[in-house]
This record gives C-alpha cells, structure tokens and sequence, in this order.
C-alpha cells in the first residue's frame, strides 16, 4: 500500500553542504530499499529558528516528498531520531488524503461557479479584468518564502 | 446583507455585553463589523504547515493561536489552522511562546 507522505528535516548549521547531501543519499538510499520513491527534494536552504534548538538558532531545512509504504516512514523516522546530532527535528507528515480533499473542494467549487455563470448567461470561465476583486491563485504550491524574516 | 455588515445588539456569537454597563436600560448597539472567516471568503483549501506567511497573522505577540472569537474564523477552518500550527512549531517555523 503505498501513500504519499512528506519528510522534513531540520539540520544543524554546523554540517557542511556535503553531509547534507549525503543524508539525503542516505534517505534515497532507504527510501529505495524498501520499495519507494523519492517524488520531489527541495532544500530550503539555512533559515532562522522561530526558537532556539539546543544551542542552535538556525537550520537547513530540506523537505521530501515521499511515496512509500508505512513501514518505510517508520524506518526513516527511526533511523532520523538516532542521529540527533545532526538532524535537529523532523516531521513525517501523510498527505494524500487531505490533497485528494482539497483538489475535489477546488473542483466542486470550480463546478459549481461554472454552471451557475452558464445559468447566468455568462462563459463559464471568468473573463481577464471581471469581478471586484483578484481571486487567489488557483496554483499555491511556491510560498515557501524562504527569506522571510521571523520574529 | 444583514444592515450593511452590522452586527445588531445580541446578534452572533462573541460578546455581547453592549449597552449593559451604566445605569437602566439604555440599549444602544455597539456596531461591530461583522466577523468573516478568511479562509472561506478568500477561497483558501490548503491551510499548510509550511506557509508561515498565511499562519503569522493567527499566532500574535505571545505567540498564542488567535481565538475563533476573535479571528472569526469558521469552526473547519480553525481545526485545520490549528493542526497546522502545531506543525509549524514542531519544526520550529513558528514559535510556541514569545520570550
């Protein structure tokens, strides 16, 4: 059974570029034994703790998307808790249930406005410059805002 | 639409304590915008743990998760705002206290 789930780790600021790399080699390496697949990386690069970890006050954060079974996650969460060291936290989150909720919420809503403007007399989508005010945008995925300032 | 957006005296959750405090029974309503959650008006599905930039604004000062009373957002989405700054915390994209 596999599902899809999200890793993200938070590393020390004192492991250099490398180390980092190699555990996430370390974690593909995992992830592939055990009959997965790695579907996206994206490192966040070195930002600023809402709070003090130990004696840290910032980390790299490396988020993982992940498909694979439960098991998988157990061992990755195993194996991330031993080296305490380094990776400073981690959060394994499954996220294709509420993915599959969102995309059917969007698509009902979509449904639902296009058939009651095609009642109206209207196009069924929304023309450039039409309505009050900008409608948020439908693709949210890039708001990762990495050099936010937090307090 | 409800009187241009007021809230009438007693109408709604949240308190209502207007017009109670001095002497008798002079009843004036306090206008009071209405409260609408934010994530329904602005058609926002994916309230997700790593956009710290839509979470800041209910987590103020102390850091503390913004009451439904106050923020007025709906029951659904403030359990989903809730898991989510939980999220944000563990992984210490927001914070739990203010120092």
């Amino acid at each position: 059974m596999n599902r899809k789930y999200e890793l993200v780790y938070v590393i020390s600021p004192d492991v250099s570029d490398d180390q980092v790399n190699e555990l996430h080699s370390q974690i593909e390496a995992i992830v592939q034994r055990m009959g997965g697949q790695i579907e996206k990386t994206d490192n966040w690069g070195r930002r600023k703790l809402a709070y003090e970890i130990g004696r840290h006050k910032e980390g790299t954060y490396v988020l993982e998307v992940i498909n694979g079974s439960g098991e998988l996650m157990k061992e990755i969460d195993r194996r991330l808790k031993v080296i305490a060291e380094t990776v400073i936290r981690h959060l394994v989150v499954r996220v294709d249930e509420e993915q599959g909720v969102i995309e059917r919420t969007r698509a009902r809503r979509t449904d639902t406005s296009r058939r009651r403007r095609v009642a109206r007399g209207l196009p069924p989508d929304r023309q450039p410059g039409e309505g009050q005010r900008g409608e948020p945008d439908e693709d949210r995925d890039e708001r990762f805002d990495l050099g936010e300032e937090m307090r | 639409m409800n009187g241009g957006g007021r809230k009438g005296p007693g109408g709604g959750r949240g308190r209502s304590q207007q017009g109670q405090g001095k002497d008798g029974q002079q009843r004036r309503p306090m206008f009071r915008r209405r409260k609408v959650c934010k994530f329904c008006s602005d058609k926002i599905d994916d309230i997700n743990y790593k956009d710290t930039k839509l979470l800041m604004p209910f987590v103020p000062e102390r850091a503390k998760i913004l009451p439904r009373r106050i923020s007025g957002t709906c029951a659904l989405h403030q359990r989903k705002l809730r898991t989510a700054i939980m999220r944000a915390r563990q992984l210490a994209l927001i914070p739990y206290t203010a120092e």
